[in-house]
């Protein structure tokens, strides 16, 4: 292992990390409001929102993020949408994670049960204070599991964003051995780049899982 | 209109399907009253319960609440249902508030009272069944017979004008059983107006001022108590009544 080496190039993985993280964070958000708009519509079953949204999620989860990056950024230019690698990126994992955020939250509206629902109507409450005060917060503990799961998720699937040429965590470990043949510093550099992103990540939703089991919710 | 009336049912009629449930039914409930509702598994004595809170479209007929109509699916609906207690068999207490919370809800939420008074009442009540050492727990941490008490305590903490108990105590086991109907009992002493149903015929006959049989979809006997258990007028009731009794 070559000490020099990381010490030169590891300002180049901070930059490309931080457009990750960046770019991860963005699609993230995204992808929870487009998840939870979804879910709502297919809960509610709104007309033809519902077939939409429905489509949208089955579209979104059965195909490979680097096909729908490659369908936004070599695809829609030739219909004369030309998009930067970054907003690719952020549409892209927005695109995917919509998909799967939706699943998430709609398995933890329908866990409330029918007779939560019923008892809410009969205590007068009407559909909006239902949903706020009895319907989301029992779904968002059934939900949060698997939509801490799809973040973890998500942030990997940044991995695959220097096929769009986005200088990210990828490309620059690409890069570096495509110019220096220093494969093992370089990927090394790159794993524990990923680990930074990630594991403490991983650590806090581990630790909120266990907070809200204790509290019993 | 008569004052004393709470809830008028005229003509009811509720399908499933094919299956007719609820044949035409008509049923008065004056204020103070206690009816207990029996009837064989499955004759629709919940699915009435439900009609008169318009958690299910009907097919015929009407009910009123103070000559006020209960629809299905209507916005007037939120209004009236704070008028209508309902009960149901598996509590339906919210598992992600306290029992306390579970108990203000409605009045705070819905009735906009102001907290401090919602929270003495509710506190009161949750005493006066023995549950006010239980306020600040979770419902997944009471007795099927407390969890019980609690949801009769939220329905009644918005001081509704009917209450609606659709086999409270089915789901307890037995030792639980007396803690909840002596709460009833208690209720109906002091004057609550309630429909009950009820697989427990001696606190039928014990709470009831008004005994109706439902079966096939219709009412097949209506009696005082004392007339409905000892001395019944049709074969239907007496055979009902029959399969509570043990002989060797
Ligand atoms: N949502 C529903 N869809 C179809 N059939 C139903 C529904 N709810 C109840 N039923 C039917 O209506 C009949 C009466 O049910 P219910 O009112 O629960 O009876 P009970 O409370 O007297 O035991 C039963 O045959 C039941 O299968
Ligand atoms: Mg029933």
């Amino acid at each position: 292992m070559d000490r020099s080496f990381i010490n030169k190039y590891y300002p180049l993985y901070i930059e490309s990390a931080v457009l990750t993280v960046t770019i991860g964070c963005m699609g993230i958000i995204l992808s929870v409001i487009i998840g939870m708009l979804c879910a709502l519509c297919r809960y509610y079953k709104i007309p033809i929102l519902n077939a939409i949204a429905a489509a949208y999620t089955e579209l979104s989860r059965n195909t490979p993020l680097i096909v729908q990056l490659f369908f936004l950024f070599f695809g829609l230019p030739k219909a004369g949408i030309v998009l930067s690698p970054e907003v690719c990126g952020t549409v892209g994992l927005a695109f995917l994670g919509g998909g799967y955020m939706s699943e998430s939250f709609l398995s933890g509206l329908v866990s409330v049960k029918k007779t939560h629902l019923e008892a809410a109507a009969s205590l007068g409450l009407n559909e909006l204070q239902t949903m706020t005060n009895v319907v989301f917060p029992q779904a968002a503990s059934v939900s949060a599991p698997a939509v801490c799961a799809n973040v973890i998720f998500l942030l990997k699937e940044t991995s695959v964003f220097s096929a769009v040429s986005l200088a990210d965590l990828m490309y620059t470990a690409k890069d570096l051995i495509g110019m220096y043949y220093s494969t093992t510093e370089a990927l090394t550099m790159l794993v524990i780049a990923y680990l930074i992103m990630i594991l403490p990540v991983s650590i806090v939703f581990t630790l909120l899982e266990r907070r809200m089991h204790r509290a019993g919710i | 209109m008569n004052e004393d009336i709470v809830i008028e049912v005229k003509g009811l009629k509720k399908v499933f399907g094919e299956n007719v449930i609820i044949n035409g039914i008509d049923l008065t409930v004056r204020k103070g009253e206690t009816v207990v509702l029996i009837g064989p598994s499955g004759c629709g004595k919940s699915t009435l319960l439900r009609c008169l809170n318009g958690l299910e479209p009907i097919q015929g007929g009407s009910v009123f609440l103070h000559g006020e109509p209960v629809e299905y699916g209507k916005r007037s609906l939120n209004k009236i249902r704070q008028k209508i207690g309902m009960v149901f068999q598996d509590y339906g207490l919210f598992p992600h508030m306290t029992v306390l919370d579970n108990v203000m809800l409605a009045p705070l939420k819905v009735q906009k009272r102001p907290k401090d008074e919602v929270k003495t009442e509710a506190m009161a009540l949750l005493e006066r069944v023995g549950l006010g050492d239980k306020a600040k727990s979770y419902p997944s941490q009471l007795s099927g017979g407390q969890q019980q008490r609690a949801a009769i305590v939220r329905s009644l903490v918005v001081n509704p004008d009917i209450m609606l108990l659709d086999e409270i105590t089915a789901a307890l086991d037995p030792e639980m059983v007396h803690e909840v109907l002596n709460v009833v009992l208690d209720l109906a002493k002091n004057g609550s107006t309630m429909i009950i149903v009820t697989h427990e015929m001696a606190f039928a006959e014990a709470v009831a001022d008004r005994v109706i049989l439902m079966d096939g979809g219709v009412i097949v006997e209506e009696n005082p108590p004392q007339k409905f258990f000892h001395d019944a007028d049709t074969e239907r009731a007496k055979k009902f009544l029959s399969t509570f009794s043990y002989s060797k």
